[in-house]
């Protein structure tokens, strides 16, 4: 199969997840052969633990520039959407029943919410554009006297499309002060700094290994004085807010992740962002090559976007072909979103954003992180130029 | 554990003649093998038409018979105690015992039957039978005797040991593995070919395997399940050497020179030949496939000829007259069927005609796979060079 001599491996899916640091992998093995004790043990050992938890609070709250007390640790992000959404439409459910998402949201938001409908709440999808922003207004007109929460994505998972958080939180508390704000931000913390008091968010949900942490890694930020029912009971861990012995490798890892991403942050976002303009400047030689939820390839364009998702529409060819194509040249991407590739059926967000119907089981992304080189692109880019017309001519009927 | 030993009855193998010790051999083998899985102690002897397992002190009973209950060529499973002294007082008295043990409530019917096998025991059979019988009654007045029908046949053995059973558990029937001939099995990820693989093995064909992989069509999980599933058969058929074929250089050929309504029918005749030549290879006696008449275009009869055609070895199709439903049944019984419907493309689905022909003449077909003459043979030939062999079990 072709010359493939020079073995360059590009891991371009880190949006799926991504190579957990040295640093992290250090201090996890640390915490799991050394300090291992139970953050609840009253002896020397336990405190010792606790004491590790509370300098990872304290990294992560100074990120977000929030209070330690506002940080909940959870089992990653699939639990902080579901801690959120479910835990404050059961806080909430006297003041209302009606919840309201952005129309393309991640399976970890999208099926609480069905499994909230079976309680009695109505939701609403509010609908995006073809570069994937919401709909302000529509959302705007969906708010009723029964609305408590609205949930949007800071960054869709499949194409990179960034909301403009603190304008959506402006007008939607304008609308209805009391409305419960929740960002789902796992693929916005780390790319982009995150300041919920500024940008009027109440729930906001991490997820570790998105950034390098360790998979099983995450937390909710909960505003203070906001109220979220548990999902676990237990033995009252966290400020009974989520019961069961902490995980103390994971959130030790969390917060060395969190500072590593947030060291020289510009730098990184600066180097991310090159490397989607060097892809996307490069994507054109592809034949019949599309990029999705990109106004053009221009810096100014690229800019308005994640600086680590590119989503590309392939004319002829079924994204899952040529994702094995890629695999065989070490270029690893995803068809859709990797959480959900297993469920064949086609992608919401692309069908959202109006994605060409001939084009929706024809889409790859392309996703970067901070380890990622020019080098990896190009081979990824040449790889494609090779593949794409030998894959191409054979189409299925 | 009350079940000391289990008497494992053979049915077909009975009837053999002269090869009839290398059957036997053949499944003592297999029983030793699969009890050793399970714990320690257990050992086989062969004697008068049974093979004679005595158990250790203590092991896990369903997981024996269950273990056992994959072995082809067991027609039952009798689990029994053992009474070492068979002296009438002490046999009477254990033989009670067990009742007691088994039967908590004895609310049932039963009947005694005897065999002595040592007959220089000094009571006769009749006489073990209703002496027992008597003896069981008075110790429990609740049971009734019924000699046509009874709930319960109380069967007493009595050899060096003295045996008592009551329960006879199915085996799988059919034949031990390898004691009629060797096969290929051509292993796709669906629902029929494990079943098919099954179903030749329990009359006793050891198998071999190829699987059509076509990268990148075909994705490492749609390997990794064929390779689950020959994990999954080789419970019952014991090892297979399963041929991993990159198909899709000749697929591709196919597609690009052949009319794509003939596209499956072709790629068939070539699975078929490349399949026969590892056959080959194995000195399998035959090809096995899990096609069953009408049951999609490739599989009419007219299809079935088509494919056919191609072979000089035999192709058993055990599934020919199996409705799907009878199929899905046996892969549930087998635990197969949950691997086969993982969402995994095959390369059989990928380039399917809308409207693939059902009714193929023969000469139509030849005359369209001329038209890859030149190109075929060396993509055939480097398939064969590829293949990736891995073994399972």
């Amino acid at each position: 199969m072709g010359n493939t001599d020079t073995v360059i491996e590009a891991y371009l899916d880190n949006a799926a997840t991504t190579r957990t640091s040295d640093g992290v992998a250090r201090v996890v093995e640390e915490m799991m052969l050394e300090e291992f004790g139970n953050p609840s043990s009253k002896h020397t050992k336990g405190f010792e633990a606790q004491q590790k938890i509370k300098e990872a609070t304290e990294i992560i709250a100074a990120s977000l520039k929030v209070q330690p007390k506002e940080i909940v640790f959870t089992s990653g992000g699939t639990e902080s959407n579901n801690m959120a959404l479910i835990g404050a439409a059961l806080a909430y459910k006297r003041r209302g029943n009606h919840i309201i998402a952005s129309g393309f949201e991640h399976a970890s938001v999208y099926n609480p919410l069905l499994s909230l409908e079976d309680f009695g709440f109505k939701i609403d999808f509010a609908p995006v554009d073809e570069m994937g922003h919401i709909k302000i207004d529509e959302l705007l007109g969906m708010i009723t006297d029964q609305t408590i929460l609205v949930s949007v994505m800071y960054v869709n998972n499949e194409v990179g499309a960034v909301q403009d958080i603190a304008a959506l939180s402006k007008a939607i508390k304008e609308k209805k002060k009391d409305i419960i704000f929740h960002v789902d931000a796992i693929q916005a913390y780390g790319k982009y700094r995150i300041f919920p008091k500024k940008e009027g968010i109440d729930l906001l949900s991490v997820s570790g290994h998105k950034i390098h942490g360790p998979k099983g890694s995450g937390f909710l930020y909960i505003a203070d004085g906001v109220r979220v029912r548990p999902l676990i009971f237990g033995g009252g861990q966290q400020k009974d807010r989520r019961s069961g012995t902490e995980n103390v490798p994971a959130i030790v890892g969390l917060g060395e992740a969190v500072k590593e991403i947030y060291t020289d942050h510009d730098a990184k976002a600066k180097h991310l962002y090159s490397l989607k303009e060097h892809f996307v400047s490069r994507i054109g030689e592809v034949e019949g090559a599309h990029l999705n939820a990109l106004e053009d390839i221009t810096p100014e364009a690229v800019a308005k976007t994640a600086p680590h998702i590119v989503s590309v529409s392939f004319d002829g060819i079924k994204a899952e072909v040529l994702l094995h194509a890629l695999e065989e040249r070490h270029v690893y991407v995803s068809s859709g979103s990797a959480c959900s590739s297993n469920h064949p059926g086609i992608s919401g967000t692309l069908k959202a954003i109006g994605v060409d119907k001939k084009l929706l089981d024809s889409t790859l992304r392309f996703s970067f992180s901070v380890n990622t080189t020019e080098a990896e692109i190009d081979h990824a880019i040449d790889s494609l130029k090779e593949l794409v017309p030998k894959y191409n001519r054979f189409q299925r009927r | 554990m009350i079940y000391r030993a289990l008497l494992i009855k053979y049915a077909e193998i009975g009837i053999k003649g002269q090869n009839r010790y290398v059957f036997e051999d053949a499944l003592c083998d297999k029983v030793r093998e699969k009890l050793k899985a399970v714990a320690d102690g257990f050992t086989c002897v062969r004697e008068q038409g049974r093979i004679f397992v005595s158990c250790p002190e203590e092991y896990d009973f369903d997981e024996a018979i269950a273990a056992v209950k994959t072995i082809f060529g067991v027609w039952a499973i009798c689990p029994a105690a053992v009474i070492e002294d068979a002296s009438w007082d002490n046999l009477t008295q254990k033989v009670g015992d067990f009742i007691e043990a088994v039967y908590p409530e004895r609310n049932f019917s039963f009947k005694v039957e005897a065999r002595r096998a040592d007959k220089k025991y000094p009571i006769q059979s009749p006489e073990i039978c209703s002496n027992m019988g008597g003896y069981l009654l008075e110790r429990f007045p609740e049971l009734t005797v019924n000699v046509h029908e009874p709930d319960v046949k109380v069967q007493v053995e009595i050899r060096t040991n003295a045996y008592v059973f009551t329960q006879t558990i199915p085996g799988p029937g059919g034949m031990p593995v390898g004691a009629t001939g060797r096969a290929m099995l051509l292993l796709s990820g669906g629902i029929d070919s494990p079943v098919a693989g099954y179903m030749i093995a329990k009359r006793g064909v050891a198998i071999d395997a190829t699987y059509f992989h076509a990268p990148p069509y075909t994705s490492e999980q749609a390997k990794q399940k064929v390779v689950d599933l020959a994990k999954l058969i080789s419970v019952y058929t014991g090892p297979i050497r399963l041929h991993v074929v990159n198909f899709t250089d000749v697929q591709l050929a196919i597609i690009d020179k052949c009319p794509r309504d003939e596209l499956t029918i072709i790629m068939r005749r070539y699975m078929m030949r490349i399949a026969e030549h590892f056959a080959g290879e194995c000195k399998s006696l035959g090809l096995v496939t899990g096609e069953s008449i009408g049951q999609v275009a490739s599989q009419t009869m007219q299809s079935l000829a088509a494919t056919n055609a191609v072979c000089k070895l035999p192709v058993y199709r055990p599934l020919i007259a199996f409705d799907k439903q009878d199929i899905v049944d046996i892969a549930l019984k087998i635990n197969t069927y949950e691997t086969s419907i993982e969402p995994y493309e095959d390369c059989c689905t990928i380039f399917v005609a809308k409207h693939p022909v059902t009714k193929p003449i023969i000469s139509v077909i030849e005359r369209s796979e001329r038209k890859l003459e030149g190109t075929i043979e060396a993509l055939v030939e480097e398939a064969i060079k590829t293949v990736e062999i891995i073994n399972i079990g």
